[in-house]
Parts: structure tokens; C-alpha cells; sequence
């Protein structure tokens, strides 16, 4: 036996460990996978050997193979195994294995529970400081419940190394089991004054986590975070705070006064530019929840915007992408003062740096004006000849098309000069993936600006006529859908139709929808021309029409594509419907020769009949409103349409769920709408009337449907005027929307001819003549030299006809040529900003979801509810240690214990105090004497705000405060530290006697933040001296040995290290 | 959060890989290509933020990085860590390796990678930043280095005898070695 262990540690010697591994696979680098699996057989025979350390070995070998790529889940038992060996080694190898490869639905972690509890209580701090490590990368929902006591009993732990790796685990336990949250927040509150800074910094880290999901919950510890906030040095953990204050503020106004003063001191102090970065990012966000009502409101968002400014001109690149990004989010709200620094942000665009380029482009769409959009996409344009890359390529053009269509092309002046960009953009010889984007605003603009359709139609055939389906790759061939639609469906403006038909008709290679589209599109220019030839009573036009049409869609009518198959020959039908008749009568018409009209009436009907079908104005439809159609009066979706099956009654409650959220109910959305269409569309609906209705429901539901089918986009309406008549009508339910009837406004096309003799970059024109005018106009000379300059008279009159609210432009803007046509077709009671912003945000899937749990923090806003939830909290904290196992009976004995201990302290304290409902309030742990002090202080407040509500309790509540008020002060004198704190607790005096929370304190803040000032300074001498410190020893640490590859040394000499 | 940190080298090879989020092993090794690609085309004169992949985070993340001579580091984060506060840990996670392995180079970690492993874990703990004062790590990684030598003990001497000769570069060796000059030293004998 003895000779067999001796063999055994023998071999075991000549065994592979894990440098021979890398070893071995970096000298077969040809056959990697041929030598690792050879290894992986050997890793199998060690691992059904007994011996410990061979399985040990063979596990940290597996441990690197699975980082190559390699699943090795296969050995799970094992690694267990090893996690449970005695030996802190090995522990440390199998928990690492375990980190790398189990995952929380692993279903071996069920075998892991009672072993992990034993390592994390374990005498040896490391063993039960690798045991949260490795399980805080797979701990199960399972794990998370049977485990979560044995991790809070660690947070109050003696050693600071546990308590803080304790804490962070607690997050973890949070996602997977969020019934833990309420019991252990008072602990984690706790945590947040801990002696210690690492675990100060976890618990605020922790904290910050769960508040950046559900940032209400966590506002009542607004003024804990603020204290730790003027008070702590550690840079890291101030940058959480800051952080956690910019999620809070946006719910919380008067936080963000408060907050206001004390960060724009750190701006002015700080030396740390991450401190300073994120500093500013609150302040940003401060600024954008309060808008308005600051005395120093803009003083505030210029020093942002200043420092941002030296941020973006500093030569470190990450600072210029931070400053760019912190600058996006000042565009939104404050648009001008970003607006100041448009030639650094434009400068920006020509940084060598994709990425800065990047957030340049993000800035630029609250940089452009009617002024200088022209410019701007100019510039743009440029770049994107330029770019090498074709994802920022795709980018640039995204952008183009961004910021020109924004609030519905807002600033685009001149749309002739948009198309002639968007054509542009297209005929770029790189193409793109945007092809389709480019295609939706050319539909977007032609049906939207009726003036610039004749334009458009001309443009769209040139492009039908020249564009080259090229490369593959890029989509930009999309582009043609859209262009033989505009042609054919405003067939009306074309100047040589015959043409564009004979353009569309050519054969050529392209994919099966826009071919169908090609087919459609060729009908509708049939009926134009059709129609043309009737007024001139030309037959044999009309014969050699039809023949010519019928002969090509026999290209289109072998096409492979189905749909294009379909189409084609229902058009050839069509046309040899018509091309019969037309013979039919040839034939008659050498009988009876006197008949003057050649086309026999079925004929002309044919022709009318087609034209009709493509006649009517189309007006663009919102995009979500077909989501938003109120559901029918008279349909009920839940009904059978046939007898339900027999067995069982499937109606259930998920398909009503469905229906809610899919329509809103008639009868909610009908409102007083019914008046402005009343009698529109006459007898429409009534078709399907049942007899069992009365004449008032039959009344009823005809309104109903009268005003469903008026907003309905899919009901074809009778007519144009009563569309535009119903829009109006409509009007106030419109919110978001200008209103702007369809107005025609005339343009002259002579410009536009010269403008197409061969200029290279046709765009660039319009750019000039913009120049131009508004040199002509800058000057004062009365005269309409310019065509642009008369035209832009014209459209401003017709303006004032239409009433286009423009009172916000400022007098040098160009005024804009054309108008866009903002009328959207959507069901009533919805608004553009209607958003399912709520159903896309959220995640199903989302751990924090089910971590929105009101937590009982002293809260001054709702004292009742805080209350109940203090005793939910206490029967949630007993239901937690039900499932405690048996086997751990002893520490949550232990536990209990000292829980009984602390409700006796409670009790003590109680009767001390006389006041025993106040005092659960402020805390339901009962703190330790030392650093509870100081929150006390800021609690009670909270206290006495809770006590003012509840009546009974008022007039006893005056005695806690001054007690825990002598406390504090007799604390803060032991310690005599500074006479600021002093300052500051009698500022927090006077706050309890107003009965206000810290936030409440408006007049006193000023005193609060100027004692912190003084502190502050202390502080940034101190951080200043470490900094020091730290560069020399990184100096010294820095070395620069040249070597081989691989033996480079990495030459960390970047001391950037402001933070630690 | 911290998502995953991934070290690899100058052609893409994972030096060490860490997800705090489960991914299998295929879908971890195209993310390790798929960042490199990202990365390694970037000039070192560039910022180091960029948005994350398609496969790892989405729009709320971000990789920030840092290139050292051979290795490229690369965290994974989320919008709730500060992009400057990440890069300095990047710089303390090297340091550390640095005091840990002595002039640290990329042989290092490929022939240590459980220890980076080891010392990972001091700074990061399942996706959260857990000490961030380099002379606290380092005192706990010594702590645990000195439990592991104790527990070696006597017993770990002939593994790490014969380690020691299979790490020894015999031909290496008999070429390093010196032998006297002995014309020279024929020479100078004195009669």
C-alpha cells in the first residue's frame, strides 16, 4: 500500500503539469488541435486517478484549454472534486475551473451548496475569499437562495478582505434571488459607513448598481451618499457617488440644487480628470432635470462647457472623445451653448481618430441651421469621397440623411438641392448598405413636398436610366424601388412619360421585388399615356402603345420570380383586354367610317377604369399607427367564427391580454371626434348591419366606424378633400403636429435646367446660390436679381396663406423654398410621441426588473408606505432563514443570537428613548454606536417628517431628536476634528427644526457647502502628495528592456494613474 | 459592470480571457476575434474607447483598452463605469503583473496564466471592481502565495526538482558553457 502511494507521487511526477502543456503546444503549433486532444486523453486518465494533486493538475491544464477554446464542461464532476480538497492550492485551482466553465444553469451546482457554505465559512479567510470569487461568476438562483445567509453573516465578518468580498457577492445574490434584497439592505446601508474604505467602496458600488436600474428606491439615501460625497477622498468611489447622484436627479429636483454647488467645486478642484469628467456629467445631468429656475443656471452650463472645451482641445484623444460625448448630451437640452463651439466640433470631423470622428458626427445634428446645413452636408460629402473605411462611409451617410430629415426636414430649405444630394449620395461609387434608408426619403420627400415632384420624377429617370446594378454587396440598388415608383405614381408631372416607359421596360437584372415594382409602375405610366392619347383621340397611338408594352412585359412574364410573374402577365391581360376592344373597333370603324371618335366607348372605359385605380393622393402614414387602430365596435376578436371546439373553452384571458394591447377600444379612443366627418362618407359602413340591432346601436356603431374608418390608413377615402378636410378637423388631436394643409406653390424649372448641364457636383450649386442671396439680401438691395431670391419671396407669401408657423426663425436664415407636407395619417387619440419606448426598454429577461423593491429607507416622502414596508421586511428577513439547511443550524443559530441581541439593544434603546415607532423608522438595524452617529444626524429629519405625519406621535417625537443630536455632537467633539463639522451639524440642527430633510435645506445649503469647501482643499493637498508619491514609484517600476518578441517587457510607464 | 476582460497579443492569441457573463466556448473565442479585429486595427496614437461588438454588450457598452507592447488589454464595461476609471485599473492590473512576475512579459502569461487568474481576482470580482490600491492586492496576493508555499511544503521537492530539470535547456546549456581559454591558458603556464 505504502510502496503503491510512493509509486504513485513517483509517476506522478513525470506527469504533464501545465508548463509542459503550453510548452507542448507551442512547439506543435501545425497540429495545435491533434496535439491538445492527445492531451485532453491524458487529462481523462489523471483525472480517474485518486490522488488529489494529479487531478488538481490535470484541472488547472483543463482550466487553460478551455481558455483556447475547448469545452470541458465534461469534467464538472472533477472539478468539484477538486474545489473540495482541503488543500487551499487546489481549492484554488478548482474554483478558478469552475469560474471559467459553470454557468448558472449548470445543473452540476446543485452537488456545490453544502461544500461552498463550508469554504465560506472556513476559518481561513482565503479559502472563503476564493469561494466567493469563483462563485460570484456562476452563482444560481438556487445557490443565491440556500446561500444568502452564509453571505450576509459574511458581511459583518471581522475581516474587512471577507466583509468587502461579502458585499459585492451580495449583488449577485440580488439578480438571482431578489427576495433577498429587502432583508439585507439595512447591512448594505451599513456597509456604506463602514471603517473600512475597500468595503465602503463595495457597498457603494453595489448600491450604484442596484439605483442605476431602479434609481427611485435608493433617493432616500440621498443624503447618506451626500455626506460620504464631501467628505470621502477616494476618487474611485467618489466618481460612484457622482454617478449614482446623476441616475437620482432626474427624479429629484431639488437633489440636483443641492448637488449643483458641491460638484462645480470639484470642477474648480479636482485634478483628476475622470473625477472631473464625471463631475461634469452629473452637473449635465442636474441641468437637464431641472431645465429652468436656477439662479445660476447658465453659469453652470457654460463652466461645463468650457471645461468640456478644454477637454475636446487636449491632445490626449480620450479626453477629446469624453469631452465630445459628455457635449452630446448638453445638445439636447441646451442646444445654443453647444452651438458656440461649432468650429471645434467640425474641426473634430477631420480628426484622424474614427472614433472622434464618430461622436463629432453624433454633435453635428444639433449643429446644423437653414444657414449652414448646405455646408455642413457639403463638408460631409467630401468626407465620405474620402473615407476609407465603408463602415464609417455607412456612418457618414446615416448622417446625412439624419440630419436633413430631422423634425421633418426642418432645415432643408431647398428640396431640389436635398434630392440632387440624395442622388449624389447614391451614384457614389463605393455604395452603401443604406441603399434602402436612401430609398425611404426619396418616397419620403417626393410624397411629402408636392412641389418638388416634377423635379423629382426627372431626377428619378435620369437615375433609372443611368444607374448600374455594380457590386453586390451593397444594397444600394434599393434605391430603384423607389424611383420607378415616384415615376409611375406621379406619372402626371412627367415631362417625356413615353420615355421613362420605355426606361422602365428595358430588360435588366434585378431582384424580384423591384422588378414586380417595375410591372406595377409600368401599368400606371400605360394608363397616363392611355389616358393622353384618349384626350387626343389618337387610336393608333393608342394600338402602337399597347403592342409596344405588350411585347416587352413578355421579358418581365418569364421572369423567375413569382411575383414578378404574377404581375407581369395580370398586365398583359389588362393591355390585351384593351388591345381586343381597339381591334374590335378598327374592324368597325371601316364599317360605319363616319363615326368620328375612333375609340369605341369599352375602350375608353378600359382606360378610365385604369386610371381610377391609381388616382387619389396618398399621404404618408405614421408608423406606428397601424398598432394604434382602435379595435371595431362590432368586432369582437374573442368570438368564434365557427363553434368552438367542444372540449374545452381556449378564450383565455392571455388573448384578451393581447387584444388590450394591441387596439385601443373604440369606444375609449371615439371621444368627441365623431362631429368633424359626420355624414363624410355617407352609407359606407352599412353593409354588414345584423338585425338585432336597434337604430340607436346601429346608430352608434355606424359613428364608430365612420370615425374608425376616417383614420383608418388602409380605407381608401372617396376623395382628397375630404382626407385633408378630416385632417383638419382633427387638428387639435394632433399633438406634435403642424398642421399644414397641402399647398401648391409655383416653381419655376428654368433653374433647374441650367442647374443639369453637367456640373460635377450638382449640390454645390444650390450651396452658391444660397451664398448668393443671402449676400443679396445682407446688402439691403431691393432687387430681384436672382431667380433663388424671387422664389424665396414667392414661397414666403404663400406662407403667410398657409399660416407655417415660423416665428422662430431669426431674420438672416434663408427662408425655406419648399414646404413639407407634415400631415400624418394616424388614428385618433395618438400623438407622434406616442413612444413603446416602455416596451422596448425593458427587458424581459432583466434580473433588475424583479430587484424593484421598495426598500425601507426612511423615507420622507411617503412615511405610511415606508412603514409597511419596515414590517414586510421583517417577515421577509424570518422567511429568508426558513431554508436555511440543518446542517449550517449552528450559525444561523448564531445569527439569531445576535438578531435577539440587537432587538434587545432595540428594546434598550426604546425605552431610553420613550419612542419606540420613530426610532424603527430611522433604522431597523440598530446601529453600532461609533459610525452610526453621523447618519442619525441626517436621519432624523426623515424621523421627524414621519413623525408629523402620523398625529399620535407628534408631540413625543422632539425628545429622540435631541438626544441622538447630544450624541452626535459629544462624538464629534471626542474626536475634535475639525470645527467645520460642527458648523455642518448645526446647520443640520436648524434642518430638524424646520423639519425639513437635507434636500429641504435650501438657505442653510450655503453655509454646509462652505465649510466643505475649507475640507476639500485639505483633501486635494493630501491626494496631490500621493499622486506625487505614486508617479516617482511608477518611475521606478517602469522598465524598458529590449527583447525578443514575447519577452517584451510591457513597459507600463504611463503613469495616467490619478485615481488610486 | 466589467462584462469580460480579455488579454490576448499583437496576432490574436488569448493570453487570458475572463466573461463575467456565461458564453459558450465558441461564441467567447469569436468574441476574442472579433475584439481583436476591432482593436488591432486601431492606431496607438487613437483614443482608447470604442463601441463594443455586435456579439458582446450592445450600444451600452463599450471596450476600453490599452495596447502594451505585446498584449493588447481589453475590458468590456458598461455604462456605469467611468471610461478613465477603467483605464486606470488597466494600469494597476499591469503594475500589479509587473510586481507580481518581476518586468513582466507576455512569457509570463502564457506560461503563468492561472496566477493572472489568481491576481484578476483580487481586482475584479464577478464584474465589480473589488480593491483598487495596488499595495493592498499585492499584501493578499503574498498571503496566498505564502499559504500555497507552506502547503507545498516538503512534499512539492522532488515536482519541483524535476521541473526544474525539464525546464533546464540542456543543449543551451553545455553551449553557455565556458571553457577556459586553454591555448591562453597554455600559454600563460609558467615553466
Amino acid at each position: 500500500m505504502a510502496l503503491k502511494k510512493v509509486k504513485g507521487n513517483f509517476e506522478r511526477m513525470f506527469d504533464k503539469n501545465l508548463t509542459d502543456l503550453v510548452r507542448g503546444i507551442r512547439n506543435n503549433k501545425d497540429n495545435e488541435a491533434k496535439y491538445i486532444s492527445t492531451c485532453i486523453e491524458e487529462i481523462k486518465q489523471e483525472l480517474r486517478q485518486d490522488n488529489i494533486s494529479v487531478k488538481c493538475n490535470a484541472v488547472a491544464k483543463l482550466t487553460y484549454i478551455q481558455m483556447l477554446g475547448y469545452d470541458i464542461s465534461w469534467a464538472g464532476f472533477n472539478i468539484i472534486e477538486v474545489m473540495s480538497s482541503s488543500r487551499f492550492t487546489c481549492k484554488r485551482i478548482g474554483y478558478l475551473a469552475a469560474s471559467q466553465c459553470f454557468h448558472p444553469d449548470s445543473e452540476l451546482l446543485m452537488l456545490t451548496t453544502n461544500m461552498i457554505r463550508k469554504d465560506l465559512n472556513s476559518q481561513n479567510q482565503y479559502d472563503a475569499g476564493v469561494a466567493l470569487s469563483g462563485l460570484s461568476c456562476f452563482i444560481s438562483p438556487d445557490l443565491s437562495r440556500d446561500l444568502a445567509n452564509d453571505i450576509m453573516t459574511l458581511m459583518s465578518s471581522t475581516k474587512p478582505y471577507l466583509r468587502m468580498k461579502a458585499v459585492l457577492m451580495m449583488y449577485k445574490v440580488f439578480l438571482r434571488y431578489p427576495e433577498a434584497l429587502r432583508p439585507a439592505f439595512p447591512k448594505l446601508k451599513e456597509k456604506l459607513e463602514d471603517p473600512d474604505p475597500g468595503v465602503q467602496s463595495a457597498a457603494v458600488n453595489v448600491i450604484c448598481e442596484l439605483a442605476r436600474k431602479n434609481p427611485k428606491n435608493y433617493l432616500p439615501l440621498a443624503p447618506i451618499f451626500f455626506k460620504l460625497m464631501t467628505t470621502s477622498t477616494n476618487n474611485w468611489m467618489l466618481i460612484k457617488i457622482i454617478k449614482l447622484f446623476g441616475a437620482l436627479t432626474p427624479l429629484e429636483p431639488r437633489l440636483g440644487k443641492k448637488l449643483i454647488e458641491p460638484l462645480t467645486n470639484l470642477i474648480h478642484s479636482t485634478s483628476a480628470m475622470s473625477l472631473l469628467y464625471e463631475c461634469i456629467n452629473t452637473v449635465i445631468a442636474v441641468l437637464i432635470s431641472i431645465s429652468s429656475g436656477m439662479p445660476n443656471h447658465s453659469a453652470s452650463i457654460q463652466l461645463c462647457v468650457q471645461k468640456l472645451r478644454i477637454l475636446i482641445e487636449d491632445s490626449d484623444q480620450n479626453l477629446k472623445y469624453l469631452g465630445l460625448l459628455a457635449m452630446s448630451k448638453i445638445l439636447k437640452t441646451h442646444p445654443k451653448s453647444v452651438q458656440a463651439h461649432k468650429d471645434l466640433i467640425l474641426a473634430c470631423l477631420d480628426d484622424k481618430d474614427e472614433s472622434i470622428r464618430l461622436r463629432a458626427l453624433d454633435l453635428l445634428y444639433g449643429m446644423v441651421s437653414k444657414k449652414n446645413l448646405m455646408e455642413i452636408v457639403k463638408r460631409l460629402l467630401g468626407h465620405m469621397e474620402r473615407a476609407e473605411g465603408s463602415a464609417y462611409r455607412d456612418e457618414l451617410l446615416y448622417k446625412v440623411i439624419e440630419i436633413c430629415g430631422q423634425s421633418s426636414y426642418l432645415y432643408v430649405t431647398n428640396f431640389e438641392w436635398y434630392l440632387t444630394v440624395l442622388v449624389e449620395l447614391i451614384q457614389l461609387e463605393a455604395g452603401s448598405r443604406h441603399g434602402r434608408l436612401i430609398a425611404e426619403q426619396l418616397l419620403d420627400v417626393a410624397i411629402r413636398v408636392p412641389v418638388v415632384r416634377q423635379f423629382a420624377v426627372n431626377e428619378m429617370t435620369n437615375l433609372l436610366d443611368t444607374f448600374t446594378v455594380s457590386a453586390q454587396s451593397n444594397s444600394m440598388y434599393e434605391v430603384l424601388y423607389a424611383a420607378a415608383w415616384i415615376v409611375g405614381e406621379f406619372a402626371g408631372e412627367l415631362e417625356d412619360a413615353e420615355r421613362t416607359l420605355n426606361i422602365l421596360l428595358r430588360p435588366r437584372q434585378l431582384p424580384g421585388h423591384i422588378q414586380g415594382v417595375y410591372v406595377q409602375n409600368v401599368i400606371k405610366l400605360f394608363a397616363r399615356l392611355a389616358t393622353t392619347c384618349l384626350e387626343l383621340q389618337d387610336l393608333p397611338g393608342i394600338v402602337r402603345l399597347c403592342d409596344h408594352v405588350l411585347d416587352k412585359l413578355q421579358h418581365f412574364n418569364g421572369s423567375s420570380d413569382i411575383e414578378v410573374q404574377e404581375r407581369a402577365s395580370s398586365a398583359c391581360m389588362l393591355i390585351e383586354m384593351l388591345r381586343t376592344q381597339l381591334t374590335a373597333t378598327d374592324e368597325s370603324a371601316m364599317v360605319m367610317e363616319t363615326a368620328e371618335s375612333g375609340i369605341p366607348p369599352l375602350a375608353i372605359e378600359i382606360v378610365q377604369e385604369m386610371t381610377l385605380l391609381f388616382a387619389g393622393e396618398l399621404i404618408p402614414v405614421a408608423p406606428k399607427a397601424q398598432r394604434k387602430v382602435p379595435l371595431p365596435d362590432g368586432l369582437d376578436l374573442d368570438e368564434w367564427i365557427n363553434a368552438p371546439p367542444p372540449e374545452d373553452n381556449p378564450s383565455s384571458s392571455s388573448s384578451e391580454h393581447d387584444k388590450e394591447e394591441l387596439f385601443v377600444s373604440a369606444s375609449q379612443a371615439g371621444g368627441g371626434t365623431a362631429m368633424g366627418h359626420d355624414g363624410g362618407h355617407g352609407g359606407a359602413g352599412k353593409r354588414r348591419k345584423s338585425l338585432e340591432l336597434t337604430p340607436e346601436q346601429m346608430e352608434r356603431q355606424r359613428l364608430a366606424r365612420l370615425i374608425e374608418q376616417s383614420n383608418n390608413p388602409h380605407y381608401l377615402k372617396s376623395t382628397n378633400a375630404s382626407a385633408s378636410a378630416a385632417g383638419a378637423s382633427n387638428a387639435d388631436q394632433y399633438d406634435n403636429i403642424d398642421d399644414i394643409p397641402i399647398t401648391e406653390l409655383p416653381l419655376d424649372m428654368d433653374g433647374v435646367a441650367a442647374l443639369r448641364v453637367g456640373v460635377t457636383k450638382r449640390s454645390d450649386k444650390y450651396l452658391q446660390d444660397q451664398q448668393a442671396a443671402a449676400a443679396l439680401q445682407g446688402g439691403g438691395a431691393g432687387k430681384d436679381g436672382k431667380k433663388k431670391h424671387k422664389k424665396s419671396k414667392k414661397s414666403k407669401k404663400a406662407k403667410n396663406k398657409v399660416a407655417y408657423n415660423s416665428s422662430s426663425e431669426s431674420e438672416g436664415e434663408p427662408k425655406p423654398l419648399h414646404i413639407v407636407n407634415t400631415t400624418l395619417d394616424m388614428p385618433e387619440g395618438v400623438s407622434l410621441s406616442d413612444s413603446e419606448d416602455k416596451d422596448g426598454k425593458y427587458d424581459p429577461n432583466d434580473p433588475h426588473r424583479a430587484l424593484d423593491i421598495e426598500l425601507d429607507i426612511a423615507d420622507f416622502e411617503a412615511p405610511a408606505a415606508s412603514r409597511s414596508a419596515s414590517k414586510k421586511s421583517k417577515e421577509g428577513k424570518e422567511n429568508l432563514k426558513v431554508p436555511a439547511e440543518p446542517a449550517t443550524n449552528s450559525t444561523s443559530k448564531k445569527e439569531k443570537k445576535k438578531d435577539k441581541d440587537k432587538t434587545r439593544e432595540h428594546k434598550r434603546e426604546r425605552k431610553a428613548h420613550t419612542q419606540p415607532v420613530v426610532v424603527d423608522l430611522i433604522d431597523a438595524d440598530t446601529p453600532t454606536p461609533s459610525p452610526r452617529h453621523a447618519p442619525a444626524a441626517t436621519a432624523t429629519p426623515n424621523a421627524n417628517a414621519n413623525a408629523s405625519n402620523n398625529s399620535l406621535n407628534t408631540s413625543s417625537t422632539v425628545l429622540p431628536d435631541a438626544t441622538t443630536e447630544e450624541h452626535h455632537k459629544q462624538h464629534k467633539k471626542k474626536r475634535n476634528k475639525e470645527k467645520n463639522k460642527e458648523a455642518a451639524a448645526s446647520v443640520a440642527e436648524e434642518a430638524t427644526a424646520a423639519s425639513g430633510s437635507i434636500i429641504d435645506v435650501e438657505d442653510d445649503a450655503s453655509t454646509l457647502v462652505a465649510s466643505k469647501t475649507h475640507k476639500k482643499k485639505h483633501k486635494k493637498e493630501k491626494s496631490r502628495r500621493k499622486e506625487k508619491k505614486e508617479e516617482s514609484e511608477s518611475a521606478t517600476a517602469s522598465a524598458s528592456v529590449s527583447a525578443a518578441d514575447y519577452e517584451q517587457p510591457l513597459g507600463i510607464s504611463t503613469p495616467s494613474k490619478e485615481i488610486f | 459592470m466589467i462584462k469580460a476582460i480579455l488579454v490576448f497579443n499583437n496576432h490574436g492569441k488569448p493570453r487570458l480571457s475572463k466573461f463575467y457573463q456565461y458564453f459558450d466556448e465558441n461564441l467567447q473565442q469569436q468574441i476574442i476575434k472579433e475584439t481583436f479585429q476591432l482593436v488591432s486595427k486601431r492606431d496607438d496614437n487613437v483614443c482608447n474607447f470604442l463601441e463594443g461588438g455586435s456579439l458582446i454588450g450592445g450600444s451600452d457598452y463599450k471596450l476600453i483598452y490599452r495596447h502594451y507592447a505585446t498584449l493588447y488589454f481589453v475590458f468590456c464595461v458598461d455604462s456605469s463605469e467611468s471610461e478613465l476609471g477603467i483605464l486606470d485599473l488597466i494600469q494597476v492590473f499591469v503594475e500589479t503583473l509587473d510586481k507580481c512576475f518581476e518586468n513582466v512579459c507576455e512569457l509570463d502569461l502564457i506560461f503563468h496564466a492561472d496566477a493572472v487568474h489568481h491576481i484578476l481576482s483580487e481586482l475584479v470580482m464577478g464584474g465589480m471592481v473589488l480593491q483598487t490600491n495596488m499595495n493592498d492586492i499585492m499584501a493578499r496576493i503574498e498571503e496566498q502565495n505564502k499559504i500555497v508555499k507552506q502547503e507545498a511544503g516538503i512534499s512539492a521537492a522532488p515536482a519541483r526538482a524535476v521541473s526544474a530539470v525539464k525546464s533546464m535547456n540542456i543543449p543551451q546549456q553545455i553551449k553557455d558553457i565556458k571553457l577556459p581559454d586553454l591555448p591562453q591558458a597554455i600559454k600563460d603556464l609558467k615553466f
